[in-house]
């Protein structure tokens, strides 16, 4: 495999499939990401992300199927491949009873980074982390924000190639999740390639190239504008005054897919434009609903993942 | 990896409480609790012969400092209740015709009724009450009675006080307490970083299997050293236990000892993962054979044969022949170079099966 992968391939799964006794929590998944590519992993809990993940850092050995990262095969060089990632976990893992420095230190130590230029490195996860008057507060004290950054910082503090990150904004407000992502961007500008998994929409459309995943299978694969625009059914945008009823109507409609509220309005997937705006505004009116608008609209990547994981027959486990 | 470890530990104060205060803890409660049933015999006695012979006898008891008079009895009717609840353990019955037979030069009886619900302690007090009635009668030979003996106590006991004297329990206990701590220790160590999801964060590094295996055993093994020297001096301080032997070669064995245990404790956690689960299964592999199968609690030569073959396996068993031949004996390397050798080489398998056991994998 590692022979095989060309060049400007950083992150290689084939085949990956990992067996729970009789669950499979990865079935089958094969992709390659692009070095310097910020590749997001999208899909409910329980979808098979992080069990991707952790094979990919080889924390995990795969029930079947292979992988390479930066080159080296997840089974047998899962140490080299180790030595060539930086790899933050859904949990929060630094030491919480260790000082932001003592932290820093302790990873520097054991990502091997040259001691001459560990005071460097240091600084700048102090910079970027904005920890810089904080350096001897214990971690556990900080905001989980922050906290996130500095598991960030520490995550980098080898300057690795490859970076995996499960599900790093989980819990973390709108606003630091931004910072956040400017980070990744930073490091993506110095050619870093980041795997990330989320459950966040918005957070999604910040990657250059998406997969869905959907019980431990790969659903879709492409840029988020290019799932979005590839969604084979027309979407509408209903405001009436009475979404709830609408909802129930339009489920009993021959010709509609999908119909669910979203906020006030009701978004509805039909099989045939022409029909839907025809039938559906007589519906309403003969069940007494009155109807203020009707329009198409694009839709979201959650509209796409909902399109999806239906076409492909299933709905998200909870 | 050491140094995080230690800064980590001087944080915990919860933890470093427990390390060092356990073993202080178990060290008083069990040196206590094991002799302090054959210090503070609770005696009642009927008195049935109000003479100069009787009160003698009765202050030979007084003067042993093993019994505690509670109560002076008129009839025998009163003694099945007594005995029945839990104030008296011990009944001494002098009978009318006791000052009278030794007069006489006939030898007379003391009945002892002793509560032997619990079997360990009333034969220990039999063996108590038997020896002041000996060492009472041999005083009253050499004041001129003419019979020998004179005064006589029926028992029929297995006499095992050595065991259960407290020079041996000590440096026993300073052995299981060392066991236990250790292995408990380092389980909780490392099955809180799985817990906490930091291990796995450390699964993640290119760091070195043996690297954090050794950084987590070395704090370690500093705390258990300075628990050995603080259960030594107790023992020698509170239970005036002697220490003849050479505190170099007592530290040294310890060490090896302790790095065993500790290793053992990393293979616990390993398998664990989780804090609750890590301390039950140490408790269960370290603590039980430690106290029961190391010939601490009960000698190995009463055991039957296959247990018997089972303490051959049991660590502490050689730890303790060191600690008691060190305290106790004062012997030197000369005596102890087979258990030293084991020590070394259950210190090599603790850290080798530590290292092991040890996967930088999940699931």
């Amino acid at each position: 495999m590692s022979a095989q992968a060309p060049n400007d391939i950083a992150v290689a799964a084939q085949e990956l499939t990992r067996v729970f006794g009789s669950f499979t929590a990865v079935d089958r998944v094969s992709f390659a990401v692009r070095r310097g590519e910020i590749f997001g992993f999208l899909g409910p809990n329980g979808a098979g992300k992080t069990t991707t993940i952790k094979m990919l850092t080889g924390l995990l050995a795969p029930s079947s199927g292979r992988g390479s990262v930066a080159g080296y095969d997840i089974g047998a060089q899962s140490e080299m491949v180790k030595r060539n990632i930086g790899y933050m976990s859904q949990l929060f893992s630094l030491y919480a009873d260790l000082t932001v420095e003592e932290n820093i230190a302790f990873f520097s130590g054991l990502y091997h980074v040259p001691r001459e230029k560990r005071a460097a490195r240091r600084d700048w996860v102090l910079e970027v982390a904005g920890l810089t008057d904080r350096r001897t507060r214990l971690t556990g004290e900080l905001p989980l924000g922050i906290k996130q950054r500095l598991a960030l910082g520490c995550a980098v503090l080898h300057e690795p190639p490859i970076l995996f990150l499960d599900e790093p904004t989980s819990g973390v407000d709108p606003l630091s999740r931004r910072r956040f992502w400017d980070l990744i961007y930073t490091l993506t500008a110095g050619g870093t390639t980041v795997f990330v998994s989320t459950h966040y929409m918005e957070e999604a459309e910040y990657c250059h190239r998406l997969a869905l995943m959907n019980r431990g299978k790969l659903i879709a694969l492409d840029a988020p504008a290019r799932l979005r625009a590839a969604a084979t059914e027309p979407l509408f945008e209903l405001k009436t005054d009475d979404s709830l009823k609408t909802v129930k109507l339009l489920q009993r409609m021959a010709g509609v897919r999908e119909a669910a509220m979203y906020g006030r309005a009701v978004h509805v997937a039909v099989a045939d434009r022409a029909q839907a705006r025809a039938e559906i505004p007589r519906r309403l009116k003969q069940e007494g609903v009155a109807l203020h608008g009707m329009d198409e609209i694009a839709p979201s990547l959650e509209d796409v993942f909902v399109f999806r994981v239906r076409e492909a027959g299933g709905a998200p486990v909870d | 990896m050491a140094r995080k470890e230690a800064i980590q530990l001087r944080r915990d104060t919860r933890s470093l409480i427990l390390a060092f205060l356990l073993p202080v803890l178990l060290l008083v409660i069990f040196g206590y609790a094991i002799s302090w049933d054959v210090r503070d015999i609770r005696t009642a006695v009927l008195n049935q012969d109000q003479s100069a012979h009787a009160r003698e006898l009765l202050d030979a008891f007084r003067a042993s400092g093993y019994f505690t008079f509670r109560s002076d009895l008129a009839r025998a009717q009163e003694i099945g209740p007594l005995l029945d609840g839990v104030g008296v353990q011990l009944v001494l019955v002098i009978p009318p015709d006791f000052s009278a037979r030794l007069n006489a030069g006939r030898p007379a009886a003391l009945q002892a009724i002793v509560d032997g619900s619990d079997a360990n302690t009333a034969t220990i007090i039999l063996a108590y009450t038997r020896a002041i009635v000996l060492s009472y009668s041999l005083d009253a030979q050499l004041q001129g009675a003419r019979v020998n003996p004179p005064v006589t106590l029926e028992s029929r006991v297995w006499y095992n006080e050595e065991l259960l004297s407290r020079n041996m329990i000590v440096p026993g206990l300073v052995a299981v307490i060392m066991m236990i701590v250790a292995a408990m220790l380092t389980s909780l160590t490392i099955a809180r970083e799985w817990e906490r999801g930091t291990m796995e964060q450390l699964a993640a590094t290119p760091v070195a299997r043996a690297e954090v295996v050794l950084g987590k055993l070395l704090p370690y093994l500093g705390i258990g050293l300075v628990d050995v020297v603080v259960s030594a001096v107790l023992g020698v301080w509170i239970f005036d236990v002697p220490f003849r032997g050479n505190v170099l070669l007592f530290m040294g064995l310890s060490a090896f000892f302790l790095t065993g245990a500790l290793g053992l404790g990393v293979v616990i956690s390993a398998l664990a993962r989780s804090q609750l689960l890590a301390t039950q299964i140490a408790m269960i592999v370290t603590f039980l054979p430690a106290y029961l199968l190391s010939g601490f609690m009960y000698a190995i030569s009463v055991m039957p044969a296959p247990l018997q073959l089972l303490t051959y396996l049991i660590p502490a068993r050689y730890f303790i022949v060191v600690t008691r031949g060190l305290f106790l004996k004062g012997v030197g390397p000369e005596a102890l170079w087979l258990q030293g050798l084991l020590m070394i080489v259950f210190a090599a398998l603790g850290l080798g099966l530590a290292i092991r056991s040890f996967r930088k994998e999940l699931g």
